[in-house]
């Protein structure tokens, strides 16, 4: 897909002018927040959770070599084959590989955000092979031709009324008068319509929540049973996952569950939590015949070892965008690539450098409320803040802010100068500030002043209130 | 030097790893032998009976309906008596698992039974559980030739069996059941977590039952 992160800002710009998107956004902010308080608030053990949940993925991170390397075996010795994949284009290849191997035409598609990453849709359908998503709002964003907005509701930017208009668009084989003015109906329709789609795949492709180094087992954790039907019904079923999925054990797997899906969506256990553990065995009746598992890098293991390891705890569970007041104001498809939200902010340019990335982490108000509820306790934004450094150390934010920071700089290391100067300011400001107590328009500062106005400040210093504050206190000890 | 072997090198030297490192690998050795269990949740730590009521009261709220019978030999009766009160074609897909087997499904006489794996047109499957799990609601299915996973994603309405004495407190001690039985680090194709039916909130965020799997989920607890 095409990058346009480098332009968050006007991407943002076109989003919050957008009357169809902030309707819908205000889903977001209705409907996640609630349900996971009240999940949270069911289970007395949930913080505990949290650090045991955090403490599982730092102990594979630290070990990961060892961790893949057991996977792997346990994969083989359940008749199962992994392939490895450095770059986003290796993975494509393999995949293709074993698809033209099974002679495939078409391939039904679990929901997943690796297939996203490396850009497999596309690809698939350049080489002739027809890509079916089935998880509802992966299908209608395909019809649209567009990219997921969420990583866990990828059609989150879209009302009804859109998604029927799509419909009767594609669906045209079907009558004129029919009735798809809720959701149930259409629901319904993609239902129907896409049965069938399962029973003509030759190749199913899912992502994983999990990899059990225990048992070779892959996991995925879904609400509809597409990813299910996806992987039983073609002859193979193909795993995508990054290397970081790793977990050690199935009891490692049933602690990080607790969180997962009660952050996400706020249920205590999704619908299908569905344990797949190679191909087909003697005797089965059902189940693929072939189990392939396409374990990708794509500049993973270089994010081990530096101030952004921490991120390759994050299990996807979307709760960080779902809390951030700046993916409420834009949603996903102005950050400009697969991951949105803080979580995107982060690890986007990690994956595509912060040269194309680097706006990402300067959207961010700094409330914390991601890291709050980031059941991996990852501390995003400390991580934004890295990326915020790394970006004014290789000059990359224009010249204006660097200015205003070169400015403060000197000033903050010079705490006589910066006094004095600030104790110059402050009487200006507050007159400035009239009886309203409001700046309306500042010089250098109208990009702050034109979209609100600055609250003047009181008279005096901090440090000249403190000190006057001292003195009294010291007279009354007397 | 092949992808894998790059990538592997790649994870150490970013890690500041020896590879000899003898610790390490004991470390993560001992890790996967012992399979600790870690927190689990007081919730569904109850003596049997509660474990039951706890774990019918989770698959309520999960939008699960559940029966209870006192035998296995009651079990196709109420089946029978689902369909009948939904209205549904009397007919049901099922695979050959010996503990359905073993069931008087011919006193049934209108009751139409199809064995083997789903073809996608059966309107109610039924299975059996190996387990479920009271903290959650969940039930717990596995592979085999008797036990097909098609009836569990296909059919319109699925209807699991699960015996009393197999709800257990929660998923851990569910985990060291499954690896008794087919042995440390085996496992069988597909172990299945369902909880409640097939659901939907992708349109508007609003929650709609029957997206892909089943509409209905019906439990039929035996005994306790």
């Amino acid at each position: 897909m095409d990058i346009t992160s480098p332009a968050f800002k006007a991407n943002a710009r076109v989003a919050l002018a957008d009357g169809q998107l902030q309707k819908a956004l205000g889903n977001v902010r209705a409907g996640f927040i609630d349900k996971r308080r009240k999940a949270v608030d069911a289970l007395p053990e949930f913080e505990q959770l949290r650090d045991r949940a955090r403490d599982i993925k730092n102990h594979v991170l630290e070990h990961l070599d060892l961790y893949l390397e057991a996977y792997e075996a346990k994969v083989q010795a359940s008749g199962g084959k992994v392939h490895w994949a450095e770059t986003a284009a290796q993975a494509r290849d393999i995949i293709l590989d074993i698809c033209r191997k099974a002679d495939a035409r078409t391939v039904t598609k679990g929901k997943s955000m690796i297939t996203e990453e490396i850009g497999l849709n596309d690809f698939l359908q350049e080489n002739g092979i027809r890509p079916v998503e089935t998880d509802l709002g992966e299908y209608i964003i395909q019809l649209r031709g567009e990219h997921p907005s969420h990583i866990i509701a990828p059609a989150v930017h879209l009302n009804k009324e859109q998604v029927e208009a799509d419909f009767r668009r594609v669906h045209d084989h079907l009558p004129d008068h029919r009735d798809l003015s809720e959701p149930e109906a259409l629901l319904g329709e993609a239902r129907r319509v896409l049965r069938s789609q399962y029973f003509e795949a030759d190749v199913g492709i899912t992502g994983a929540n999990f990899l059990v180094a225990e048992t070779g087992t892959s996991i995925i954790v879904t609400n509809e049973g597409n990813g299910d039907l996806t992987q039983v019904l073609p002859r193979v079923h193909v795993v995508v996952a990054s290397i970081e999925k790793i977990v050690p054990t199935l009891e490692d797997v049933s602690q990080i569950l607790r969180v997962l899906a009660r952050s996400a969506t706020g249920q205590e256990m999704s619908v299908y939590t569905t344990l797949s553990t190679g191909p087909r065995r003697k005797g089965d009746v059902d189940g693929p015949e072939e189990y392939h598992v396409v374990l990708l890098d794509n500049g993973r293991s270089a994010m081990l070892g530096t101030e952004f390891q921490d991120m390759l705890r994050c299990i996807r569970c979307g709760a960080c965008m779902n809390h951030c007041p700046v993916y409420h104001a834009v949603g996903g498809h102005a950050y400009g690539w697969v991951y949105p939200g803080p979580m995107g902010a982060v690890l986007t340019p990690s994956l595509i450098g912060v040269d194309r990335g680097g706006h990402l982490p300067n959207a961010s108000t700094f409330c914390g409320r991601c890291e709050s509820v980031c059941p991996m306790r990852i501390p995003l934004p400390k991580m934004m803040r890295h990326w915020r450094e790394r970006e004014f150390e290789r000059g990359l934010n224009p010249a204006t802010q660097r200015f205003g920071l070169g400015l403060w700089a000197f000033f903050a290391r010079r705490p006589r100068l910066y006094r004095l100067a600030t104790a110059l300011a402050i009487p200006v400001l507050s007159l400035m500030g009239g009886r309203k107590r409001r700046i309306a328009w500042l010089p250098f500062a109208g990009g702050w002043t034109r979209h609100r106005e600055l609250p003047a400040p009181e008279s005096r210093t901090f440090m000249q209130q403190w000190r006057d504050r001292e003195a009294v206190a010291r007279q009354a000890a007397r | 030097m092949n992808t894998r072997d790059t990538i592997l090198g790649k994870v150490r030297s970013s890690l500041h790893i020896d590879p000899s490192d003898a610790a390490r690998r004991k470390a993560v050795e001992e890790r996967l032998k012992k399979a600790a269990p870690g927190i689990v949740p007081a919730r569904g730590q109850l003596p049997p009976a509660q474990r039951v009521a706890l774990f019918a009261e989770m698959a309520g709220k999960l939008s699960a309906s559940v029966d209870h019978v006192r035998k296995a030999t009651d079990v196709p009766k109420a089946v029978t008596e689902y369909l009948r009160g939904r209205n549904l074609p009397c007919a049901v897909r099922m695979g050959s698992d010996p503990r359905l087997a073993a069931m008087p499904w011919g006193r049934q006489r209108a009751l139409e039974l199809r064995f083997g794996p789903s073809d996608g047109y059966d309107e109610a499957g039924v299975s059996h559980a190996v387990a479920a799990i009271a903290e959650t609601g969940t039930l717990v299915l596995t592979s085999g030739p008797e036990n097909p996973t098609t009836i569990n994603f296909l059919p319109e309405h699925h209807i699991v069996v699960v015996d009393a004495a197999d709800i257990e407190g929660d998923l851990e001690t569910v985990l060291a059941r499954i690896r008794s039985a087919y042995g440390k680090g085996r496992m069988p194709r597909t172990v299945n977590l369902i909880s409640g039916p097939s659901r939907s909130g992708d349109i508007e965020q609003k929650i709609i039952l029957g997206a892909h799997g089943p509409r209905a989920l019906h439990i039929i607890v035996v005994g306790g």
